[in-house]
């Protein structure tokens, strides 16, 4: 059930109706825009986003990364959770599956391993990534199995109204955390690296451009790849907080948030509350689907006849 | 064909290569570990996946994700797992996605005792996961069945877009009795249907004459959405009424029109039987026993074994109940699918013979229950 406070009219406003018609009858306008042709057609807009949500940037980042890597949409699959964040793949043109709550990356490991070929991408959010989904988070890095993980970090539970998340500040105020959040949040990338991932980069909405370079990063590496998208959520955490409007906490991620080669030289405490941007892993490692392909080659190698090797005509 | 002395668990994994499995996902939990160690040993050899994943909930997940990418897929388990597979068997169901869930029961609940017999699962693979859902599920009786059933539960998951489970028990999944296993090739599979349309054209939740939409996998140029919200023939969430209902409708009529199909069972000289004995999986082999008996013993017995658990032998044992005057039901829990039988057939004509403490329900008891009149 959603609480939010933001959902969209059902009734398109006269402009959106206007655009609608438009890109329905001006097929030239629509296949000369490459953004939109990573978009379903049948999907009308406004999104079930919250005006002022950073998750469509996300999203806008997602598509012109995989538009410089080149991948055609079919060869795309984009696997997500639940939350607001897993609610993205509804409205993008891939083979798009819409899983349960924090197993998106363990229903991506049966496809990636059923279609080495395809480029697999998940998306979560926090709570979805990190506290439901924690376990499978960790094992998929171990294996460095080939999926994009993305992470979109906002710090508290948005779709069921704002209860603290593994990600939300110490003293954050939440719905269930009416006193200040008093358990310490996960840091996503250092997990992530620690598990065994071989490419982890952090960016922010604010910082679209770069998420569209670390995103493309990601899908360009073979191993298991995570980009964290530090976000914000307006509607809850930042009502339960008062921390402003949407160009407040944005503004807010462009302040705090500081690159990796800056913070270099910055002492650890005063870092406390800061957001590091930049790439904090990228290394080669043996890619599972591969590895498991030798896997493979070495059963059909071995002489031990069986049941099976009979059936191997199938 | 050689006869070779095999394991229920064993013969299992035979069946689903023989089927057509070729990716399979799970977690090692006693009494059904055998089944994932045949297959990380054989699938490889003939082009097929194995992972072993970390957990239940994970091994169901993934055996999705690789089906709905066009592999036959499997995972097997026992009651703890089972129960943490619930959601995403729920989720298979929503999405109709074919898989195989094999369930070796143990005696719970809990961790129970994990290599003690049980039949405890029986209405956890009915209702285990939330919401009104169909599922199939098959029990065998013997190590032979346990391959034959495995096969066709592969065949109505593809046929009928339906996650199916196997229910065994760990009598079967463990008893090892020699078996003829047919030439691979020679076994009837079934196979998707896949659509002829254009991908312009598709729908994939879209109605069809059987209820059953024609798939189109991953990675074929056919770009769908797929979740576990309610959807509209697209495959897009929905919230309208007129296409909820519609869903629930047809997925239930899909397996409701195919019964004749999807209900096994074999009937024994129940015509004139004055008590029938309606027995399933482990249990069955007792009560055969205790039939055989009570036949010697001059009792008009009959006995109807039910090789389909759910959906329910409705019409079979209406049939039974018309005619025979008792109607025992003997099961390794305290009557589980009694209550199935106790509806059709009415609480006084049923006569439970239970055990739930891991041991088999023996031919003496029901034999006991037979001559008791």
């Amino acid at each position: 059930m959603m609480n939010n406070v933001y959902l969209h009219d059902p009734e398109m406003t006269e402009l959106e109706q206007d655009l609608l018609k438009k890109i329905e009858q001006n097929e030239a306008w629509l296949s000369s825009s490459e953004t939109l042709q990573k978009l379903r057609k049948s999907k009308r807009f406004p999104s079930i986003w919250c005006a002022g949500c950073g998750i469509g940037i996300v999203m806008g980042a997602l598509i012109r990364a995989i538009d410089r890597v080149g991948l055609k949409n079919d060869q795309v699959a984009l696997v997500s959770g639940i939350g607001c964040t897993a609610r993205m793949p509804v409205y993008m043109d891939f083979n798009t599956l819409h899983t349960t709550h924090g197993r998106a990356l363990a229903f991506a490991t049966g496809l990636k391993i059923a279609r080495p070929d395809m480029e697999v991408i998940a998306i979560m959010g926090d709570g979805d990534a990190l506290a439901i989904g924690g376990n499978h988070f960790i094992h998929a890095a171990r294996r460095n199995i080939g999926i994009t993980t993305i992470v979109v970090n906002n710090s508290i539970y948005g779709m069921t109204g704002g209860q603290y998340s593994p990600t939300t500040p110490i003293d954050g105020k939440a719905t269930t955390a009416p006193y200040g959040n008093i358990e310490p949040p996960f840091p996503i990338c250092d997990l992530a690296k620690a598990a065994g991932a071989t490419y982890v980069a952090r960016s922010t909405v604010y910082h679209a451009l770069e998420l569209d370079k670390y995103i493309e990063q990601a899908i360009r590496k073979t191993g298991f790849s995570l980009v964290e998208a530090v976000s914000y959520c307006h509607t809850t955490y930042g009502r339960l907080n008062k921390l402003g409007r949407p160009v407040d906490m944005m503004r807010n991620l462009k302040e705090q948030s500081i690159t990796q080669t800056a913070a270099k030289d910055i002492p650890e405490d005063e870092l406390e509350g800061k957001i590091v941007r930049g790439i904090f892993c990228n290394i080669e490692r043996p890619e599972y689907t591969a590895e498991y392909e030798k896997v493979i080659a070495r059963a059909q190698q071995s002489d031990e006849s069986s049941e099976a090797r009979r059936a191997g005509g199938i | 064909m050689s006869i070779r002395l095999m394991q229920g668990n064993e013969a299992v994994s035979m069946g689903a290569i023989a089927g057509g499995c070729r990716f399979y996902a799970g977690y090692p939990i006693t009494p059904s570990t055998e089944i994932a160690e045949v297959l990380a040993r054989d699938l490889p050899r003939i082009g097929g996946k194995f992972i072993q994943m970390e957990d239940e909930i994970a091994s169901m997940a993934a055996i999705i994700g690789a089906s709905i990418g066009g592999l036959k897929s499997m995972t097997a388990t026992s009651g703890p797992g089972f129960s943490l597979m619930q959601e995403n068997l729920g989720y298979a169901a929503m999405t109709e996605v074919p898989c195989v869930v094999v369930d070796v029961q143990r005696l719970g609940p809990s961790t129970g005792q994990p290599t003690a017999a049980s039949q405890g699962d029986v209405m956890q693979a009915r209702w285990g996961t939330h919401g009104d859902h169909p599922i199939i599920a098959l029990s065998p009786t013997s190590v032979k069945q346990a391959f034959d059933l495995t096969v066709t539960a592969f065949n109505f998951s593809e046929k009928y877009r339906t996650p199916v489970i196997l229910l065994l028990d760990e009598i079967i999944g463990h008893m090892r009795e020699p078996v003829e296993l047919p030439d691979f090739e020679t076994v009837t599979r079934a196979e998707r249907t896949i659509t002829n349309l254009s991908p312009e054209e598709y729908r994939p939740y879209g109605d069809t004459i059987n209820d059953v939409p024609p798939m189109a996998n991953f990675g074929e140029g056919y770009r769908y959405h797929i979740t576990g919200l309610f959807h509209d023939p697209m495959g897009f969430p929905t919230q309208r009424l007129d296409e909820i209902d519609h869903w629930i409708e047809r997925v239930h009529r899909k397996i409701e029109r195919a019964s004749h199909d999807i209900i096994l069972t074999e009937s024994d000289g129940v015509e004139r039987a004055e008590t029938v004995v309606v027995a399933y999986g482990a249990s069955a082999r007792s009560a055969r026993h205790a039939v055989k008996m009570a036949r010697q013993h001059r009792q008009k017995v009959g006995m109807v074994t039910l090789y389909t658990i759910w959906p329910f032998a409705e019409e079979e044992i209406d049939r039974v109940a018309r005619t025979a005057r008792r109607i025992i039901v003997p099961e390794m829990n305290l009557g589980q699918l009694a209550l199935e039988v106790e509806r059709i057939a009415g609480r006084g004509k049923v006569k439970r013979v239970t055990r739930a403490n891991g041991e088999m329900v023996t031919p003496q008891m029901i034999l006991e229950a037979i001559e008791a009149g």
